[in-house]
């Protein structure tokens, strides 16, 4: 189906999905690349600003389909730095800061599972974005592996690295499912093939792989999904600063081209 | 009287000869690679109207990208047609569009080639008794080893 022939109503929920996975991973990619220079250790400094650059990456081939969907004249920087603070969509989750090292992972583990659930349920209704789902499950494969190695490392640790991991991921559990939080108008996705399963049942997925994971390390979080919205009505202080962060460019000369 | 049409001083390009200066690009971080041995150009078609370039990133978020692209561009330049460059994702770049030639100039690099952990040899000393130290390396595409044989740490690709 090309975007041309598509109905309104089918555009605009493609487009918010767009909008939801772009916004995710353009969050979490400029937070967790404030560690760049300043993580534990050296080989993972070098390994969480590779992946912060990989989801940077994600962010912006999402956010070019999206301005090639929407067509109005806003390119790909337009719509990832020109909104105010309230209008991303970034799931609740991702309005949490980075803080320390434990809520870093804690925020990742979650994240990544999540999203590799969501990667999942993409199917081929629309092409330009499962050529694009192909590619970056690849790359996320070792974004997974690396967070399950953290999880079991941390956790195992004991002491002061295992419970500020388990404070962290419980402190975060009540956010977690907003990542996979239902679709606007999911019905009209689903008939296009976009989504091959609804997101009530991907988030039943994730919770299983989660439980997986954390059971057998004796970490046991409630991660039912809730009725809240996806995104908070008003974003976070943490969210408002890190706003300040990736605009300050961009606004210190508008219109120039970098 | 006799007009004389001019003559071409360069025969017109083909879809051969653009190959062939694109084997001259090499990989900007790994300068004895190119970018056709690392299995980076996926279309090439010259029309009397242009030359469109398809090249497939490999990783999604490669800073490279515009380097390549400008590259191409400038190397292109002396045929004479507008040059089209572009990265699609329509066929997923794999570690396995490496040509032989392009593993071959990657181990005298000092990289490993893609491979399974496990499959993993020593680019200086060949031994398979090497050990990941982390899969993430300098760049997107690397992950970092190090070989006890011969006390050399190297860098392998990813598979993807």
């Amino acid at each position: 189906m090309t975007a041309t022939l598509m109905a309104a109503s089918l555009r605009a929920a493609l487009a918010d999905l767009l909008l939801t996975m772009a916004d995710d991973e353009f969050v979490i990619g400029f937070s967790d690349s404030e560690w760049t220079g300043i993580a534990p250790i050296l080989e993972e400094d070098v390994a969480i600003s590779s992946i912060a650059q990989d989801e940077l990456g994600h962010a912006r081939a999402l956010y070019e389909l999206l301005a090639g969907l929407l067509d109005d004249g806003r390119d790909a920087d337009a719509i990832a730095f020109d909104r105010a603070p309230e209008a991303y969509r970034h799931a609740r989750l991702l309005d949490h800061g980075r803080g320390d090292w434990a809520m870093t992972m804690a925020r990742r583990f979650l994240y990544d599972t999540g999203d590799t659930a969501r990667l999942e349920a993409i199917g081929e209704g629309w092409a330009p974005l499962a050529e694009l789902v192909a590619k970056i499950r690849r790359e996320e494969r070792y974004h997974v592996m690396h967070m399950e190695l953290w999880a079991r490392r941390l956790a195992g640790a004991g002491g002061e690295a295992r419970s500020r991991f388990v404070a962290a991921l419980e402190d975060l559990a009540p956010d977690a499912p907003s990542v996979l939080a239902a679709a606007p108008d999911e019905a009209a996705l689903l008939a296009a093939g976009i989504l091959v399963r609804p997101m009530a049942e991907t988030g039943a997925a994730w919770r299983q792989g989660v439980t997986r994971i954390l059971g057998p390390l004796g970490i046991n979080l409630d991660l039912e999904s809730d009725a809240a919205p996806r995104t908070r009505r008003a974003p976070s202080a943490d969210f408002r600063w890190l706003w300040g962060e990736f605009t300050s460019v961009r606004r210190s000369e508008v219109g120039a081209t970098w | 009287m006799v007009t004389e049409l001019p003559t071409r001083a360069v025969p017109a390009p083909d879809e051969a000869m653009v190959r062939a200066i694109l084997r001259t690009i090499a990989d900007p971080e790994i300068p004895s690679v190119s970018i056709v041995d690392l299995g980076m150009v996926e279309r090439v078609e010259v029309g009397s109207l242009g030359i469109d370039v398809e090249l497939l990133p490999t990783f999604i978020g490669c800073p490279a990208q515009e380097l390549i692209r400008e590259l191409v561009i400038e190397a292109l330049g002396s045929l004479g047609l507008p040059i089209s460059v572009a990265f699609t994702f329509r066929v997923p770049w794999t570690s396995e569009r490496i040509t032989e030639q392009g593993r071959e100039h990657l181990a005298a690099a000092g990289f490993a080639p893609p491979a399974e952990p496990g499959e993993v040899r020593c680019p200086y000393c060949g031994s398979s008794k090497v050990a990941m130290d982390s899969a993430f390396g300098p760049t997107q595409c690397r992950s970092l080893f190090y070989c006890p044989a011969c006390r050399q740490p190297f860098e392998a690709f990813k598979p993807v």
